[in-house]
């Protein structure tokens, strides 16, 4: 896929325009010829080819069958398609419909009619292969193509799943035997073929079995040590597993490729033996040995016999065992937590054998890999884990009980994901040294030595895809439960608390309403827009838009809307304007880049015509701090939804009404539109309304004492946040007082006393506790700027002044030392205003509070 | 204390978040009231048998000083630290800033009130917090604790009375308002009582007769007349304990085995070190020549009540002093009386108004007096062998007579 996106790839029709159409001024063609500059190939698609389109994300291109081909009038080359869907793109919510597990390979095929067919042919990326598949049957096992192979088993309509209708499922069938004759094969992509599983399995062999003797050539001299030591370690694997029932056994697993379900069933069976098995003989070592006598006795002739025509054999023998196991590998991720042992077991029997593929199959984006350069990937991913495990080992078991009740499907998917791209690059490097040290066989050896050591710490691995990478962190958990609420005041008080979400927001229902209108409308017509909303804090401007969404979301669960991706940026969570791409973009698809990759990549999402893309609402929190000089971050966020293609709403949100008149550019604020909202700040009844709604059923307070809550706060701010606030400490005043005595509910005092904790200016009490020398520099203060006329005197003035004083009181007057220690700790409490005391006495003063404070203050004495 | 404590309590047990200030002056006890309340909590855990015990060995309790996290990155730096997150990071190389908080805030929003264990951020010197780059730090905090998120409790101390004034309106909106004010709102005799029980010696110390001799002794102390003058001089200068246990430090290290217990004259001594005025202490060690010059500019001071003057009007006024009266004193050539002026530059009891440039000449720069004319004349009484006609032109209210 790098290489399509780094070279050039023109689009050019395949043969003559079938018919055209006069009228549209279209044609249609029966192929598209897509050329690649850099690499000179050609690959043919035609119609009823199975493609993948190109999506919002590189990594997961979408699946299709192409219907028609046509020129429009305008020159554009388009495409008909008939769409597949991956899992990825079922809502979580539906994917538990389909009440089984599905294979990374599996397509559905697409009934949904909203998406628009009609595609760009440029978007194009290549054909593949679409096999159908009846419901009961298994997924063949391909080795080999596996990204370009897909199978479709059911239809999916937004709504349900259902079994492919035969008549759909004769016509995929016909596809794709079509095109198993005329696919032009590419060397960039390796063609598809329409392969039975078995011919691929003796290409593979075949393969597997050049390799080697190719390493023979040039090692001659250890020709003949290797080779027999290669047999003995293929034999030794397979019989370890068969040693018991080896001869029917053996025939089984030949038997299994025609006959999955069969194979399958034995596939666990020899697990569970092989997994008895290799319990008894843990120290490989011995059982090497063990094994290969056992070699001799199976196959009846001396070891050192015909390796030429061994080889082969005992190759053939792996590759099945190769299968038997990805088959029950399939299996065993979807096996549920009760059989986690089971699972366990088979996991660490693979482990040596098998591709981390294969147990990772969520993805498996996983490249065309070779058998061999898939062991080389397991040896080393087996290493990463053993390493990551060691160190998580300790957690082990509480981890692994957390993580599989949580069942973080999607995380671990992610982080597979993740491995597998580390590895990638690796495998070149290590094939090459793979092959030269002449260690197909020997690779998958080592990793069986390692295999005792990692049976135990595997155990975690089921569920915990802790790669360090990208661990989702977690604060540990409390030991205890937290405890419940024990009386009516507490149970007030949990309810009283900001956190605490209301079912319904009263006194917003207005607004609730206006924004909702505002998005579903947008919603439905598949456009995009933008809404300012803006309110001082506290008034629930946040509160509301997520009640919004919520209500949507339920919507379109329910299908009474198109569905939507809801992405919400807040600016205070930011630490500079320009995250706010990283931050949109990585909740649309998941990718981390730097801001101003970030930046483009969003440009080209929301101004390309995505065929299906769903409608993204933005909510953006805190507006005023996308604030830049440039304000190109404000400006993208606005000049997208103006866009055709876009579909994006945005919901942006602030505290200040004339923001964009007061700092956005004409340009930025003309693209923002004139959908205003503005909150007001509640009224007293609204305030009043909340509490006793919040408080519904709980008996805990005096209706005046609500009331006189609602006003005083309606009065100063109208913010909701801090009623709540108030209430919430009148009730623990409550209980504080009840203790002597059993007062049950919340009066008027205990709301009194709270609210003036809450407003109480605490200049006079810190005046009032002063020393006796620091209430005369005050009083010394006010003596100089009444004689002077002026708000501000400088320290050796005002020490006069205390001096006068001091005499006057008869006291013993300070130094000029002591006077600068009060004058600097005063300035601390931020009652007086000070310069810099490099100054000394030339420092000015000020006060930081009226002059009809100090002297109410230092009065009342 | 029981507020707080109350609080404390309910964020522990309850899981519940909260937020609240602790204001109060230096020196009045903030951070020992904090750490007080913790450590009744912890007792209290016990008493209740690991209930709360398993809660409190699980709790973190990231204490960020104002004064080492400068910004808010290497807050969260040190927050991921002590919360032993870092664990989960790994071998990873901590990213940027931005990585850095998305993660941070990540990890505590996966919480919910009932699972995960509550956290206590206490930030001390809470006002150098507010100063950060948009406050981004305070309102992250402030929100988990007003949102359905892992259970925190943010405890801000500070001195400063107008520390919310300081808070951005939003980020205001999300504190709790919860402030605690702590003041020394004790009088004197308390303040007595405390300085007694500073001093005497604990029931524990091992020398029982000499604990005993000891504590009469402080008793006594506290009823001695000169030992209350001293102590109700400070007390009116500052309410500070801290500055009480400046005073004491003083009198203790007196103490050596020859003398054995603290007298009110070894109070009184360390009194008069405490609350010595440093610049007049300066002006001691100066010659006459230098104290001349000081006279010279207060002189000048009076006469042109404040203005700034250069060395050239000091020099001047020196000159006349020298011509009228002066029948002790040398007449010192001009450069000499530039260095002794320049000396007086170098202990600051002199300043110049601006930095001097190499376009203005050494004698014309304006510079200001950093004394005053009552610590002059104080200086003047206790300075050895002043020549009186020296004493007399100080005291003289015009220069020229």
């Amino acid at each position: 896929m790098n290489t399509r996106q780094q070279s050039k790839l023109i689009y050019s029709w395949y043969g003559k325009p079938l018919s055209s159409d006069r009228k549209l001024r279209t044609s249609q063609y029966k192929g598209i010829l897509i050329t690649s500059e850099s690499t000179k190939t050609e690959t043919c698609i035609q119609l009823g080819d199975f493609i993948l389109v190109e999506g919002m994300n590189a990594d997961q291109p979408y699946v299709a069958q192409l219907m028609d081909l046509y020129e429009d009038g305008a020159q554009h080359k388009r495409a008909v398609v008939q769409w597949f869907c991956r899992l990825e793109e079922i809502p979580q919510n539906k994917r538990k419909l389909l009440k089984r597990e599905i294979s990374a390979q599996e397509v559905f095929f697409d009934q949904i009619l909203g998406y628009d067919t009609d595609i760009a042919a440029e978007t194009i990326i290549k054909s593949i292969m679409v096999l159908p598949l009846h419901l009961g049957e298994e997924l063949p096992i391909v080795t080999l193509n596996k990204e370009q192979t897909f199978y479709v088993k059911q239809s999916w309509d937004g709504k349900c799943f259902k079994v492919l209708s035969p008549d759909t499922f004769s016509k995929l069938k016909e596809a794709n035997k079509k095109k198993g004759v005329i696919t032009n094969s590419s060397k960039a992509f390796i063609p598809s073929d329409t392969l039975t599983p078995v011919k691929k399995e003796t290409e593979s062999v075949l393969w597997s079995a050049t390799k080697p003797k190719n390493a023979d050539m040039e090692i001659e001299s250890k020709h003949s040590a290797s080779k027999s030591s290669l047999a003995k370690d293929r034999h030794s694997q397979r019989v370890a597993n068969n040693d018991i029932k080896t001869p029917t056994a053996r025939k089984k697993l030949e038997l299994n490729s025609p006959t999955r379900s069969k194979g399958r069933l034995l596939g666990c069976e020899v697990l569970g033996l092989l997994d008895d098995d290799c319990d008894a003989i843990a120290p490989l070592p011995s059982a090497t040995k063990r094994k290969v006598k056992f070699t001799s006795d199976v196959l009846g002739s001396p070891p050192k016999i015909p390796c030429s025509n061994d080889k082969p054999k005992s190759t053939s023998e792996t590759v099945e065992q190769h299968q038997s196991f990805s088959d029950t590998m399939q299996l065993s991720p979807y096996t549920k937590i009760k059989d986690f042992s089971e699972k366990y077991k088979n996991l660490h029997e693979k482990g040596d054998i098998l591709s981390p593929v294969g147990y990772k199959k969520p993805s498996s984006q996983s490249l065309v890999m070779t058998p061999r350069s898939r062991r080389t990937c397991a040896q080393k991913t087996s290493a990463l884990i053993a390493e990551q495990i060691s160190l998580l080992k300790s957690h082990g078991k509480l981890a692994a009980e957390e993580d599989v009740l949580s069942g973080s499907d999607s995380s671990y998917s992610s982080s597979s994901e993740e491995e597998e791209d580390d590895e990638v690059p690796c495998t070149p490097e290590k094939k090459a040294k793979s092959s030269r040290i002449f260690s197909t066989p020997k690779s998958s050896r080592k990793s069986a030595v390692h295999t005792p050591a990692k049976t135990l710490k595997k155990t975690p691995l089921q569920g915990t895809p802790r790669t360090p990478r990208n661990a989702t962190p977690e604060i540990p958990r409390r030991f205890q439960a937290a405890q419940e609420p024990a009386n009516v005041l507490e149970e007030a008080r949990l309810r009283l608390h900001v956190s605490a979400v209301p079912e319904s927001l009263p006194c917003r229902e207005e607004e609730f309403q206006d924004i909702y209108n505002f998005v579903e409308s947008k919603l439905i017509d598949g456009t995009g827009g933008c809404m300012y909303i803006s309110g001082v804090p506290g008034t629930g401007k946040t509160a509301t838009v997520h009640e919004v969404i919520r209500s949507l979301q339920q919507a379109a669960e329910n299908d009474e809307l198109p569905p939507f991706q809801f992405v919400e940026i807040n600016g205070m969570k930011l630490t500079d304007p320009h995250q706010a791409y990283v931050q949109i973009l990585e909740f649309l698809t998941g990718q981390k880049v730097t801001a101003t990759h970030a930046a483009v990549l969003l440009a080209k999402l929301f101004s390309t015509p995505g065929p299906k893309r769903k409608t993204t609402v933005l909510m953006v929190d805190e507006l005023d701090l996308l604030w830049t000089r440039k304000q190109n971050v404000m400006y993208n966020l606005f000049d997208w939804p103006t866009q055709k293609h876009s579909k994006l709403i945005i919901l942006a949100i602030a505290n200040t009404m004339d923001l964009p008149e007061r700092i956005m550019m004409n340009r930025v604020a003309s693209r923002l539109g004139l959908t205003r909202m503005s909150f007001q700040p509640y009224t007293y009844k609204q305030l009043q309304q909340i509490i006793s709604s919040r408080l519904k059923g709980v008996k805990a307070f005096e209706e005046d004492a609500v009331q006189l809550v609602s006003r005083k706060v309606a009065a100063l701010s109208g913010d909701a946040r801090r009623c709540l606030d108030i209430c919430r400490r009148a009730t623990e005043i409550c209980e504080f007082a009840r203790q002597k005595r059993a007062p049950e509910i919340v009066r008027m005092a205990h709301v009194t006393e709270a609210i003036d904790e809450m407003f109480s200016s605490p200049y006079v009490n810190a005046i009032r506790n002063a020393s006796l020398h620091e209430q005369i520099f005050l009083k010394a203060i006010l003596a100089e700027f009444h004689r002077a006329g002026v708000e501000e005197a400088t320290v050796q003035q005002i020490y006069h002044h205390h001096v006068a004083l001091c005499r006057m009181e008869g006291l013993q007057s300070p130094t000029v030392s002591e006077i600068m220690a009060i004058c600097s700790r005063l300035g601390a409490c931020r009652l007086l205003l000070v310069e810099a005391s490099s100054k000394y006495l030339h420092m000015r003063v000020r006060l930081n509070l009226g002059q009809d404070d100090v002297m109410y203050a230092l009065r009342e004495e | 204390h029981s507020h707080l404590l109350e609080l404390l309590k309910r964020t522990t047990v309850h899981g519940e978040s909260n937020s609240a200030l602790i204001i109060g002056p230096r020196g009045s006890g903030k951070t020992t009231l904090l750490n007080h309340v913790l450590k009744d909590l912890r007792e209290m855990s016990q008493v209740r048998e690991n209930l709360l015990e398993v809660h409190l060995n699980g709790k973190k309790n990231p204490f960020l000083s104002g004064l080492l996290q400068t910004n808010d990155k290497v807050a969260l730096k040190e927050i991921t630290r002590q919360l032993q997150l870092e664990n989960v990071v790994g071998d990873k190389v901590f990213g940027s800033f931005a990585e850095n908080l998305a993660f941070l805030l990540e990890a505590l929003r996966r919480g919910n009130r009932s699972s995960s264990c509550p956290i206590l951020f206490v930030l001390d010197e809470f006002d150098l917090f507010v100063h950060h780059k948009n406050q981004t730090l305070l309102y992250n905090l402030f929100d988990i604790s007003q949102s359905a998120q892992t259970p925190v409790t943010v405890i801000g101390l500070t001195c400063r009375q107008d520390i919310l004034e300081l808070l951005e309106k939003r980020v205001k909106s999300r504190f709790s308002h919860r402030q605690i004010y702590l003041m020394n709102s004790f009088d004197f005799k308390e303040y007595v009582k405390i300085f007694k029980k500073q001093l005497s010696l604990p029931d524990e110390f091992p020398n029982e007769a000499f604990a005993q001799k000891w504590n009469n002794n402080v008793q006594h102390l506290s009823e001695d007349k000169t030992v209350q003058d001293v102590l109700q001089r400070l007390f009116h200068r500052t309410k500070d304990l801290r500055s009480l246990h400046l005073l004491l430090v003083l009198a203790v290290s007196a103490v050596t085995v020859h003398h054995p217990l603290p007298t009110a004259a070894d109070l009184q001594e360390a009194s008069r070190q405490h609350s010595s005025d440093s610049r007049a202490n300066i002006v001691h060690g100066l010659s006459v020549l230098e104290i001349c010059l000081i006279i010279a500019m207060k002189h000048l001071n009076e006469v042109y009540d404040g203005e700034p003057f250069n060395f050239q009007m000091v020099y001047n006024e020196f000159q006349k002093f020298i011509q009228r009266k002066a029948h002790s004193m040398y007449n010192f050539e001009k450069p000499v009386v530039m260095k002794a002026f320049e000396h007086l530059l170098q202990l600051e009891l002199v300043q110049p108004l601006e930095r001097p440039s190499a376009r203005a000449q050494r004698e014309f720069l304006l510079m200001k007096l950093l004394l005053d004319s009552s610590q002059i004349m104080e200086a003047l009484q206790v300075y050895p062998n002043c020549p009186t006609d020296v004493k007399q032109w100080a005291a003289s209210s015009l220069s020229w007579l």
